[in-house]
């Protein structure tokens, strides 16, 4: 048990050698789709694809959107908060086969309100989920829709 | 390579608003032609978006963004004559940047 311990040890500091050194990018552009979120089938599963646990609900994320959608295939959607140094901005639609539309990363230039435009294949809850100094918070909405997106 | 996309960017009391709206099928997978056999999933999966050479956004996507997706979003700072530039890559390896200048 130590052993293995110790080899676990040696392993996350040589990952962390290969990072500082910069072999590893943490971030590296078009190679980080978060297949494994995105493919998520429940809402547990996404959210905790995301990172993001149960997070707090919190009165400080904002859905902007009409309450019925003439059309599920366009349902504009814009996602504030107010929180300080929100660092990511993700947009959920409960009852989507892909449940995760968007997940945006801002920089501490960017202003947390982003809007875009997304299919709802029926009536559901979105939820919008935003990381914050590290911590998630949700809001949720829920949109009717009376046509739905996705089926032509 | 895809068509090309309209991009927006205007500066107002020292904030940058840029609007993207990109041309893409944006097609989920869930979908069946005529003959009963599934579409297969297309659609832009990474979005990133500099203003002044400088990433201010990097997005990530999947199918359920509405077919020729629409973007906002709002950046402290820029000025006139700066340029925004956007890039998106597709689940096909397909990619396209375009540019415009704020005004």
């Amino acid at each position: 048990m130590t052993q293995r311990l110790m080899e676990r040890r040696q392993i996350l500091t040589f990952l962390g050698t290969l990072a500082a050194a910069g072999f590893v990018l943490p971030r590296m552009a078009f190679a980080n789709w978060d297949k494994v979120a995105f493919e998520a089938k429940t809402m547990d599963e996404a959210l905790k694809a995301l990172g993001a646990g149960t997070p707090a609900t919190s009165g400080d994320v904002q859905i902007v959107a009409s309450d019925i959608a003439e059309n599920g295939a366009v349902v504009p959607i814009q996602a504030i908060s107010k929180l300080p140094n929100t660092e990511r901005i993700a947009i959920l639609v409960d009852k989507n086969p892909s449940m995760l539309a968007a997940s945006f990363d801002l920089t501490p230039e960017t202003i947390p309100e982003v809007t875009a435009r997304i299919k709802m294949g029926q009536t559901s809850n979105v939820v919008v989920l935003v990381k914050a100094d590290g911590k998630f918070y949700a809001a949720s909405k829920e949109i009717k829709v009376t046509l739905g997106g996705c089926g032509g | 390579m895809g068509s090309p996309m309209k991009i927006r960017a205007s500066v107002k009391d020292g904030v940058t608003e840029i609007k993207v709206l990109m041309g893409h099928e944006m097609e989920t997978g869930q979908r069946k032609d005529a003959n009963g056999a599934v579409i297969p999933a297309w659609f832009i999966n990474e979005v990133t978006a500099k203003l002044d050479g400088k990433m201010v956004m990097q997005a990530q996507w999947g199918p359920s963004i509405s077919k020729n997706p629409y973007l906002a979003f709002k950046v402290k700072g820029g000025k006139a004559g700066d340029k925004v530039s956007v890039t998106w890559v597709d689940n096909k390896g397909d990619t396209r940047t375009d540019e415009a200048a704020v005004t």
